[in-house]
């Protein structure tokens, strides 16, 4: 896991060689200017036409890949498993999708200018939670800081009390296993069981348009891509190193004199609000926000992409979010029923044959 | 990210350098006071008194279980006492500190097994434990200064592993773990080193430039080395302790300890 780039010296740092430029270059032209021409100029008749069905799969798979970075910050590198990463990006979206729901206006089934659910619930008025939400500027400001807050509040009790390992992966678990029956009940105020759905529009205008649908798009890939030279950034710093020695060795790490919680704490908050992020990139794109974002078996599935790709790789989580998606896309349209089973089945047979994931693999070839 | 309340005075510069603020006016660099440390019931340490003598090379030896790690542990903050206090210098109750303030005050210590970032090279786990600001924040965007790779080269040569700066530390041989955990100890210039049975697993030719490399550090720092080695504690031990059931059974030179009945009873005798 260590790298030569960063190791000798480290007077200049450097993100990528050459070929990771090129290869970053490559996937900026297929975000930014292939996919756009095949999805909007190309005619829909043509066999090099790429439908809306395909760009929100490619969008949606994205939204996975920035979590599936931001867990490798926090589990690849500080070592520190979570099974919760899932609530931070459903908070992501939630704080957008309130957004979203003010937008629809009075183009609800009700024609009521109070979103459908509270109409239904015979609600006069908005709830607290909801406050200032048809600011986009407010709810873009809940996307980071809702989501931030609870992993700061939460990380410092747990990494103050050395909550570690297995422990800690239990509790994240726990957590969002309560949020989603928090929100699952009609009175905490975010549409109950069926969530958010039905959007009409995105600072007013349309959503459901293919030049919306490409805008978000390409805003996602540029998120992947800042998020992927972000964590690349801190992974390569002294202090991507301290985080790599805490994974390996923290007791060693607090007798050379670090403070070892202000290191977790900030790479798990900073994760958290990455996820957050992309849930609210998510909601627009898939069009529906709902507690099963919430349920455990998510929060499993995000550390399964990470295994799948790779630990410590960042580029090797964003390969496994795309596979394991890919995978489910297939099986769930071909035997729905036993994509859990394969799932299951992935994990075991990369944790005993591909520690190192698909990156362990392309590394031994070459 | 504060500073942890707890900080006595002489560490306020928590993160920067500042073991130069240590008061050691009565020449006494560490000093343990009726330390008393139970594990359900069973006393590991038993109102255990010791003082290091300020560039003192001190030895402690005993029987295993005479509660020597426990020691170590109290003094770097891992284990809390019952009972007791340890001053390091005057001032500093270390027994109000977290292990990374009590490090950042100048204790730097080498445990019995070695540990250190297997998956780092061995460049970065002395980058890692030099002496600098370890806070968050600096670490995000420092960048070795010369004067800090100097230091590197130098403390490389000093442990004998400059040809190995870039191999992965994992690879290294036991021996050569030992060393790159004590060059780790000197980067973080330390004024007390502790070191848990720094020469097991080492070759005799290992063990003896140990032997040296010890000799040569202390006077600029004060040593207290853990060992079980006999021979060893000979060559280097000015003054040694004998640790049995978790107090001091006799202090004294090699001699003197030797022809002690006591510990003829419980250690050297048996
Ligand atoms: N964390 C612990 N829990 C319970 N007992 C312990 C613990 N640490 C040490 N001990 C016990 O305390 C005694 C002293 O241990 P230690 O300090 O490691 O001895 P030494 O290093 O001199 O061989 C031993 O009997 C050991 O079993
Ligand atoms: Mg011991």
């Amino acid at each position: 896991m260590t790298d030569v780039n960063s190791m000798t010296g480290g007077m200049g740092r450097r993100l990528y060689g050459p070929r990771g430029w090129t290869v970053l270059g490559l996937c900026c032209i297929a975000v930014f200017v292939v996919m756009p021409i095949l999805n909007l100029a190309v005619p829909a008749e043509s066999p090099f036409h790429v439908s809306a069905y395909w760009v929100t799969l490619f969008g949606k798979v994205m939204c996975y890949a920035i979590v599936a970075v931001a867990m490798d910050l926090v589990w690849g590198y500080a070592g520190i498993l979570s099974l919760g990463h899932g609530l931070f990006f459903a908070l992501g979206g939630y704080s957008f999708g309130m957004y979203l729901m003010r937008q629809i206006g009075s183009d609800g089934q009700y024609r009521q200018p109070m979103p459908d659910f509270m109409v239904f619930l015979d609600w006069k008025e908005f709830p607290w939670q909801w406050w200032n939400s048809d600011s986009f500027l407010w709810c873009a400001m809940l996307v980071v800081v809702v989501p931030g807050l609870l992993a700061y509040v939460f990380g410092y009790f747990a990494f103050r009390s050395r909550v570690k390992g297995v422990y800690l992966s239990i509790i994240t678990q726990a957590l969002t296993f309560a949020a989603m029956l928090l929100f699952f009940r009609n009175a905490t105020g975010f549409g109950g069981n069926n969530g958010f759905t039905d959007f009409r529009r995105i600072l007013d205008i349309p959503i459901a348009t293919p030049q919306t649908r490409m805008t978000l798009f390409a805003i996602t890939g540029a998120t992947l891509i800042g998020t992927l030279l972000l964590a690349r950034w801190l992974t390569t710093s002294r202090f991507g190193r301290v985080l790599a020695a805490i994974r390996d060795a923290e007791q060693r790490v607090m007798f050379c004199g670090y403070d070892t919680v202000h290191y977790k704490l900030f790479v798990w908050t900073l994760s958290a609000v990455i996820c957050g992020i992309a849930g609210a990139l998510y909601v627009p794109q898939v069009g529906i926000i709902n507690p099963g974002e919430m349920s455990p078996a998510n929060s499993i599935e995000i550390a399964i992409w990470v295994a799948v790709g790779g630990r410590g790789t960042l580029i090797g989580p964003i390969l496994g979010a795309g596979l394991v998606n890919g995978a489910k896309s297939f099986f769930t349209q071909a035997f729905p029923e036993y994509w859990l089973y394969a799932l299951g089945l992935i994990f075991i047979l990369v944790t005993l044959f591909l520690p190192q994931g698909v990156m362990g693999l392309m590394k031994k070839k070459t | 990210m504060s500073d942890n309340a707890n900080t006595s005075n002489e560490s306020g510069g928590y993160g920067r350098v500042s073991t130069g603020g240590l008061d050691t006016t009565h020449g006494v660099v560490l000093y343990l006071e009726d330390i008393s440390v139970s594990f359900d019931g069973f006393k590991a340490l038993n109102k255990l008194s010791l003082s290091i003598d300020i560039g003192e090379l001190r030895c402690v030896i005993g029987p295993n279980g005479a509660g020597k790690t426990t020691m170590m542990d109290v003094i770097t903050g891992k284990t809390r006492p019952d009972e007791g206090t340890v001053f390091f210098g005057q001032t500093i109750d270390l027994t109000k500190m977290s292990e990374a303030e009590i490090s950042t005050v100048g204790v730097g210590r080498k445990f019995q097994k070695p540990t250190i970032f297997e998956h780092h090279s061995v460049f970065e786990n002395l980058e890692l434990a030099m002496k600098a600001d370890k806070k968050v924040r600096s670490t995000l965007f420092s960048k070795l200064s010369s004067a800090q790779m100097d230091s590197i080269a130098e403390t490389l040569k000093t442990i004998r592993l400059g040809d190995n700066a870039d191999r992965v530390a994992g690879l290294l041989s036991h021996g050569q773990k030992q060393w790159l955990e004590i060059g780790m100890l000197l980067m973080q210039e330390p004024r007390l080193l502790l070191l848990d049975e720094p020469v097991a697993g080492m070759s005799d030719e290992e063990t003896e430039r140990t032997g040296e490399l010890f000799l040569s550090l202390a006077g600029k720092h004060s040593l207290v080395v853990v060992e079980h080695d006999m021979a060893f504690v000979e060559k280097i031990g000015r003054k040694i302790t004998v640790l049995h059931e978790g107090s001091v059974l006799a202090e004294g030179s090699m001699g003197e300890v030797q022809n002690d009945p006591k510990v003829i009873e419980v250690y050297l005798g048996r």
